[in-house]
C-alpha cells in the first residue's frame, strides 16, 4: 500500500484558517457542510410531516368545523406574513451572492434585512396569537367558538372538532415560529462574523448553509398558510 | 376456527423447524468440517447469482403461502355470519360488562351456548382494552368512541379464560373473566331465570323517552329519516357519499348527528353526547337493528335507502 | 511512516494524548466520544437489566407478591424505554460505529466532530431526564405510550419520560446525519462504495432510517406531551381525537426503529464471519443491497403492529403482505453468512462464537416473525408472550450478541489490550444458554395465551412452570453479561498488549496501531484492494492466548 503525502495540519492552517483539521481540502469541507444541511432538512420534513399528516386526517374528517376555524384566521395578516417571508428569502439569497462576490457591506445589509423581516413575521404572528387569546379560540377550559359551518347555516360548529383545529394551528405555527427564532439567532451570529470580515469568495459556507435552512423554513410556511388559512374560503 | 389457526401454526412450526435445523446443522457442520487445518487455505468464493435467486424465490413462495393461508383465516374472522347472536360489550378499567340481546347482564362472565355463532359488539368506556379468548384463538382491541366486533362459534362445553390483552393501567392483569360454554338446554335454563327485558325493548323505551320517536317516525312524514329497515343498507348522504348503516354509523348519528346528514334532510338533530351511557347507547343501537329484522330473524339485503322529506 | 511520540517516549495514542476530565468532556475525537458513549450506554444497560431482573423475579409466582401492580407496570415500561432508547438504538452506532467508521474509510474523523459531541450531550441530557423520571416515581404507560391511557388516565411522569426520549431522539438523528455525510464525502482515495466494508454499509442503511424515522417519533411524543400539558384532544376520542392516529404515527417510527437496532449488528457479523473464516463475504453486492432493502421496505410495514387494533381488513392484508417482503432480504443475509463459512478456514475465538450464536438466534427470531406476519396467527399471539419472545430473540439473541461479538473483536483496537480468551468463551456460552432458557419458554407461554404486561397470573397457575424456567435463564444470562464488564476492565490494566492486527484481519482499521493515534492515519491511505481481501492475507488467525 503506498500513500500520497497530504499536508499536515500545520501547513493547512497556514493555507486557510477556516479549514478544519479533519478535512483534506476546502472543497471537501464545503461539500460536507452542504450535504449535511440538506440531510438535516430532510429530517425536518419528516418532523413537520408527522404534524401535516395529523392535520390532513382531521381536516378530511371534520371538514366543516375546520373550515370554520380557518375562516376565523386573518388572511390579511397571514398573507402579509407570506409576502414578508418570501422577501426575506430574497434578501438571504442576495446575502449569499454578496458573499460569493466579496461585497462585505452588502452581506451585512442583506443579513440585517433578513433578520428584520423575520422579526416582522414574528411580530405579526404575535398579533395573531393575541387575537386568538382575546377571542377565546385557544384550546382549553375557556375555549368558545360559536357559529356555524361555512355554507351550512343550520349546522353548528362542533366545539371538540374546532378545538382540534386550533390545537394543530398553535402547535404547527408555534413550531414554525420556533424554527424562525432559531434562524434569526443563527443569522445574528453570522452577521457578527460578517462584520469581522470572515466571509468572502473563498469561504462563505455558513452563509449558504444558513440560507438553505431559512429557505426551508419559508417553504414550510408556504404549505402552512394555504392549509390553515385558506380552507373553503369560497363559502 | 381455532382448529384452522392451529393447523396453520403447526405448518409454520414444521417449516420453521426444518429451516432452523437446516441452518444450525449447516453452521455446525461447516464450523467443524472447515476448521483451520495446517497447510489448508480458505477457498475464496465471490458469490453465486443462481444461489441468490434460488434462495430468495423459494422462501418468498413459501412466505406467500403463509400470507394467503393467514389472510383467509383472518377474512373469516372479520366477517361474522349474518344471523349471529349478538352480545354487547362495554369494557372499562378493569372489568368486562356484557349484555345479551335477551337482556341478561353479566360482569366478567359470558355464558354462551354450544353451536351458536356469537358476535361481540364492543366498546370501551375509557382506554383501549382487548378482548382475548385464547381457547378460541380470537382477539380484538376494544376502543373508546367506536364499536369493534369479534365473533366465535363454540363447539365444546367448558369454561375458558377471557383476558384483557391491551395494557390498560393498574389492574390490567386483573381484568380477566371466563367464557362459559353450555349445552343448549342448560343455556336455555340459565337464560330463562331472570325475567330480563330484551335489549331491543330497553332501546325502544329509550327511543320514546329521549324523544327520538318525534322526528324518526315510521312513515314518511318525520323530520328525520325513517329508521325501519335501515340497518345494513347503503345510505345516500347529502354530500354525495354513500355509507353503510352499521353499528358505528348509528352510534355516530346519535353522538355527532352533524357528521353525516342523510340526503334530503336538514341538520336539525340534537346531539346526545354526554347525556347517555354506553349501555343506553347499546340498547338504542340494538333497537334500531331490530327494526330491520324480518319475521324470520334475518336482516334485509342491501338496497339503496331513499329518504323522502 | 513517522509515528508521533510523546515526551515520555511512549507512542502517542488517542488515549494518552491528553489527560484530564476536560480533555474527555470537550473532546471532538470520534474515538473518545465512542468511549464516552460506551460508559453511558453500559450504565443504562444495567439499569434496564435490573428492571428486567425484578420483572422476572415477580413472575416466579403467579400472585403479584414482590411488588405492587403499579410498580410492576412501571418496571416493564421503563425496562422497555431504557433498553430501546438508551441502549439498543445508540449502542452499536454510537460506540462501534463512531470509533470505527472514520478509520474503516480512511478518514481522520467524522464529517462533523463537534456535532458528534453534541450528539453525546443530547444523549446525556435525555438520559438525565430519564433518570429523573425513574427516581421521581417512574412512568407506567408501557414503552408504547398508547393513548388515551397515557394522555388522560395516568398520573405518572409521562411528560418527562416523553421529553427524555424526544431529546435522545435528536442524538440519534445527528449521529445518522454524521454517518451519512461522512460516508459520502470522507472516503479516502480508492475507497469506492463497492470496496466499503459491510459494517459501513450497515451503518449507512441504519442512518437513513434514523434520519427519516426518528423525527416522526419526536413530533408524536411532542403531541402527546402537549396533549397532557394543555388538555388537547388530538389522540383522545372523548375530545374528538383518534387513538389509532397515535398508533400509526408511533409505529411509523417504531417499526423502522427495530431495523436501526439490528442492521448495525448485521454489519458486525459480516466482519467477524469473514475474518474467522478467512474468506471474503459470499455475495457482497447482495449483502449490501439487502441492507438497503431492509431499510427501505422496513418503512412500509408498520401497521403489522396493529392488526387487531381496529384497522380495516384490507389495510391489514396489505401490511401482512409487505411484512413478508421485508423478510426476504434478512433470509438472504443468513444464507450468505452460512455460505461464507463454506470452505473457509475457521477458528473459534470469542467473536466467532458470538457470530455463531447470532446466526442461529437471529434465524429463530426472524422465523417467528413470519408467524406474526400471518394474520390468522397474529390475532391469537399478538399482545402475548409470543411477541415478547420474538422481539427478544432478535434484539437480545441477535443484536446484543452481535454487539458483544463486536466489542470482543475490536477491543484490542480500542483499548490496546487483549481480553482473556478463556473467560470470553465462557461468557459467550453462558449468554447463549441463559438467553435460550429465558426466552424459548415464552414462545410456548404466548401460544398458551399468557398476555403481556401481566403482573399477576394467579387465575392461570398453568403458566408458572414456564415462567420459572424463564427466570432461571435470566439469572444465567445476567452472569453472562456481568463477566465481560469485569474482564474488559481487568484487561485495561493487566491484559496482554495488543498488536496492530491480533486477528490478521482485513480492513483499514487493522492497519493502524492498537490503540490508534488521535488522527488515525499519519498519511491518508490510498486504497487499491477490494473489501475482505483475505486471498491476499497470507496469515491465519493466531492461536488463542
Amino acid at each position: 500500500m503506498h500513500n500520497s503525502p497530504i499536508a499536515t495540519a500545520d501547513q493547512e492552517a497556514h493555507q486557510n484558517p477556516a479549514l478544519l483539521h479533519h478535512f483534506a481540502t476546502e472543497e471537501q469541507q464545503k461539500d460536507a457542510a452542504s450535504l449535511g444541511m440538506w440531510v438535516f432538512l430532510a429530517t425536518e420534513i419528516m418532523f413537520f410531516g408527522g404534524m401535516f399528516c395529523a392535520y390532513l386526517v382531521y381536516r378530511y374528517w371534520y371538514f366543516g368545523d375546520f373550515g370554520a376555524g380557518s375562516q376565523s384566521l386573518s388572511v390579511v395578516l397571514g398573507g402579509t406574513n407570506t409576502a414578508v417571508l418570501i422577501c426575506s428569502s430574497l434578501t438571504v439569497a442576495l446575502a449569499v451572492r454578496a458573499a460569493q462576490l466579496g461585497q462585505q457591506k452588502v452581506i451585512i445589509i442583506c443579513l440585517i434585512l433578513t433578520m428584520l423581516l423575520g422579526l416582522v413575521f414574528l411580530g405579526i404572528k404575535g398579533v395573531e396569537y393575541h387575537d386568538k387569546f382575546v377571542e377565546h379560540h385557544v384550546p382549553g377550559p375557556g375555549f368558545h367558538f360559536p357559529g356555524h359551518v361555512p355554507g351550512h347555516p343550520d349546522i353548528p360548529i362542533n366545539q371538540r372538532h374546532a378545538q382540534i383545529f386550533f390545537s394543530l394551528y398553535f402547535i404547527m405555527t408555534g413550531l414554525h415560529a420556533l424554527h424562525m427564532i432559531i434562524g434569526v439567532g443563527l443569522f445574528a451570529f453570522i452577521t457578527y462574523n460578517a462584520m469581522r470580515r470572515r466571509y468572502g469568495p473563498d469561504y462563505y459556507t455558513p452563509v449558504e448553509v444558513a440560507g438553505l435552512y431559512w429557505h426551508f423554513v419559508d417553504i414550510i410556511w408556504i404549505y402552512l398558510f394555504p392549509l390553515l388559512y385558506l380552507i373553503d374560503r369560497s363559502k | 376456527m381455532a382448529n384452522n389457526v392451529d393447523a396453520l401454526y403447526i405448518f409454520l412450526l414444521v417449516v420453521s423447524g426444518m429451516m432452523t435445523v437446516a441452518i444450525f446443522t449447516m453452521v455446525l457442520v461447516f464450523a467443524v468440517r472447515y476448521r483451520k487445518r495446517p497447510g489448508q487455505r480458505a477457498e475464496q468464493i465471490d458469490g453465486s447469482h443462481a444461489l441468490e435467486i434460488t434462495w430468495s424465490l423459494i422462501p418468498f413462495c413459501i412466505f406467500m403461502v403463509f400470507f394467503a393461508w393467514g389472510a383467509i383465516i383472518f377474512f373469516q374472522e372479520r366477517k361474522p355470519p349474518q344471523d349471529s347472536a349478538e352480545v354487547y360489550t362495554v369494557a372499562k378499567q378493569w372489568m368486562w360488562k356484557f349484555e345479551h340481546m335477551e337482556g341478561q347482564r353479566e360482569i366478567n362472565e359470558l355464558h354462551v351456548p354450544i353451536g351458536r355463532d356469537v358476535k361481540m359488539i364492543m366498546t370501551s368506556q375509557d382506554v383501549i382494552h382487548s378482548f382475548f379468548i385464547p381457547a378460541f384463538r380470537i382477539k380484538q382491541d376494544v376502543l373508546p368512541g367506536r364499536y369493534t366486533v369479534a365473533w366465535f362459534h363454540a363447539t365444546k362445553a367448558g369454561t375458558y379464560h377471557l383476558f384483557c390483552a391491551e395494557y390498560c393501567g393498574t389492574m390490567h392483569s386483573g381484568m380477566v373473566g371466563s367464557v362459559v360454554v353450555m349445552e343448549p338446554k342448560d343455556y336455555e335454563a340459565w337464560m330463562g331465570g331472570g325475567g330480563n327485558q330484551p335489549l331491543a325493548v330497553t332501546g325502544e323505551k329509550l327511543f320514546t323517552e329521549l324523544g327520538c320517536v318525534t322526528c324518526h317516525r315510521s312513515d314518511t312524514q318525520g323530520r328525520g329519516p325513517n329508521l325501519v329497515s335501515i340497518f345494513g343498507k347503503l345510505v345516500l348522504l347529502e354530500d354525495g357519499r354513500t355509507v353503510v348503516a352499521d353499528e358505528n354509523y348509528i352510534r355516530e348519528s346519535i353522538l355527532q348527528p352533524g357528521a353525516k346528514i342523510v340526503n334530503g334532510f336538514k341538520p336539525i338533530m340534537p346531539t346526545f353526547q354526554g347525556q347517555i351511557s354506553d349501555e343506553q347507547l347499546n340498547a338504542l343501537v340494538a333497537y334500531v337493528k331490530s327494526l330491520s329484522q324480518a319475521p324470520s330473524g334475518q336482516t334485509g339485503g342491501r338496497k339503496m335507502a331513499t329518504a323522502t322529506p | 511512516m513517522a509515528t508521533a511520540v510523546l515526551q515520555s517516549g511512549e507512542r502517542e495514542t488517542y488515549l494518552n494524548k491528553e489527560y484530564g476530565i476536560k480533555s474527555w468532556l470537550l473532546t471532538v475525537d470520534h474515538k473518545r466520544i465512542a468511549l464516552l458513549y460506551l460508559v453511558s450506554i453500559t450504565f443504562f444497560f444495567f439499569i434496564g437489566g435490573f428492571f428486567a431482573l425484578l420483572i422476572r423475579l415477580e413472575l416466579l409466582t403467579p400472585a403479584g407478591d414482590l411488588v405492587q401492580a403499579d410498580t410492576y407496570n412501571k418496571l416493564f415500561t421503563m425496562h422497555g424505554q431504557v433498553m430501546v432508547f438508551f441502549f439498543l438504538i445508540p449502542a452499536v452506532p454510537a460506540v462501534l460505529g463512531n470509533f470505527l467508521i472514520p478509520i474503516m474509510i480512511g478518514a481522520r474523523d467524522l464529517a462533523f466532530p463537534r456535532v458528534n459531541l453534541l450528539s453525546w450531550y443530547l444523549y446525556i441530557i435525555g438520559g438525565a431526564l430519564m433518570l429523573y423520571t425513574i427516581l421521581n416515581g417512574g412512568v407506567d404507560t408501557g414503552w408504547t405510550f398508547y393513548t388515551p391511557l397515557s394522555t388522560e388516565f395516568l398520573n405518572t411522569h409521562v411528560v418527562t419520560a416523553g421529553l427524555a426520549i424526544f431529546v435522545a431522539g435528536f442524538s440519534s438523528i445527528l449521529t445518522g446525519l454524521n454517518f451519512v455525510v461522512t460516508t459520502h464525502r470522507m472516503r479516502a482515495p480508492g475507497m469506492t462504495w463497492s470496496r466499503l466494508p459491510l459494517f459501513v454499509w450497515a451503518h449507512y442503511a441504519t442512518s437513513i432510517i434514523q434520519l427519516l424515522g426518528t423525527p416522526v417519533l419526536a413530533i408524536t411524543l411532542l403531541l402527546v406531551v402537549c396533549e397532557r400539558l394543555f388538555h388537547l384532544g388530538i389522540f383522545n376520542p372523548a375530545l374528538g381525537g383518534d387513538p389509532l392516529l397515535f398508533q400509526h404515527l408511533f409505529w411509523f417510527y417504531s417499526h423502522p426503529a427495530v431495523y436501526i437496532m439490528i442492521l448495525p449488528g448485521m454489519g458486525i457479523i459480516s466482519e467477524i464471519v469473514c475474518c474467522f473464516s478467512r474468506k471474503r463475504i459470499f455475495g457482497y453486492t447482495a449483502m449490501a443491497l439487502a441492507l438497503l432493502g431492509i431499510a427501505v421496505v422496513g418503512f412500509l410495514v408498520w401497521a403489522h403492529h396493529m392488526f387487531v387494533a381496529g384497522i380495516s381488513l384490507y389495510a391489514a392484508m396489505i401490511f401482512s403482505l409487505l411484512s413478508y417482503f421485508v423478510a426476504v432480504p434478512s433470509a438472504i443475509k443468513v444464507f450468505n453468512w452460512t455460505s461464507t463459512m463454506y470452505k473457509g478456514s475457521i477458528t473459534y475465538q470469542t467473536p466467532m462464537l458470538y457470530a455463531f450464536g447470532f446466526i442461529g438466534l437471529f434465524t429463530m427470531g426472524g422465523l417467528t416473525g413470519l408467524f406474526l406476519a400471518s394474520l390468522g396467527i397474529d390475532v391469537h399471539v399478538t399482545d402475548t408472550y409470543f411477541v415478547v419472545a420474538h422481539f427478544h430473540y432478535i434484539m437480545v439473541g441477535g443484536m446484543v450478541m452481535a454487539y458483544l461479538g463486536g466489542m470482543h473483536f475490536w477491543w484490542p483496537k480500542i483499548s490496546g489490550r487483549m481480553y482473556p480468551e478463556g473467560w470470553g468463551r465462557l461468557a459467550a456460552l453462558l449468554v447463549f444458554v441463559g438467553f435460550n432458557l429465558t426466552f424459548f419458554p415464552q414462545f410456548i407461554l404466548g401460544y398458551m395465551g399468557m398476555p403481556r404486561r401481566y403482573w399477576d397470573y394467579s387465575h392461570s397457575p398453568e403458566f408458572q412452570i414456564l415462567n420459572v424456567l424463564s427466570t432461571a435463564g435470566a439469572t444465567v444470562l445476567a452472569v453472562g453479561y456481568v463477566l465481560p464488564m469485569i474482564y474488559f476492565l481487568w484487561s485495561m490494566r493487566y491484559g496482554k498488549p495488543a498488536p496492530d492486527n491480533p486477528w490478521n484481519a482485513a480492513g483499514l482499521e487493522w492497519m493502524v496501531p492498537s490503540p490508534p493515534p488521535t488522527f488515525n492515519f499519519e498519511e491518508q491511505p490510498v486504497v487499491t484492494w477490494e473489501a475482505y481481501n483475505y486471498d491476499e492475507i497470507k496469515e491465519e488467525v493466531p492461536v488463542a492466548q
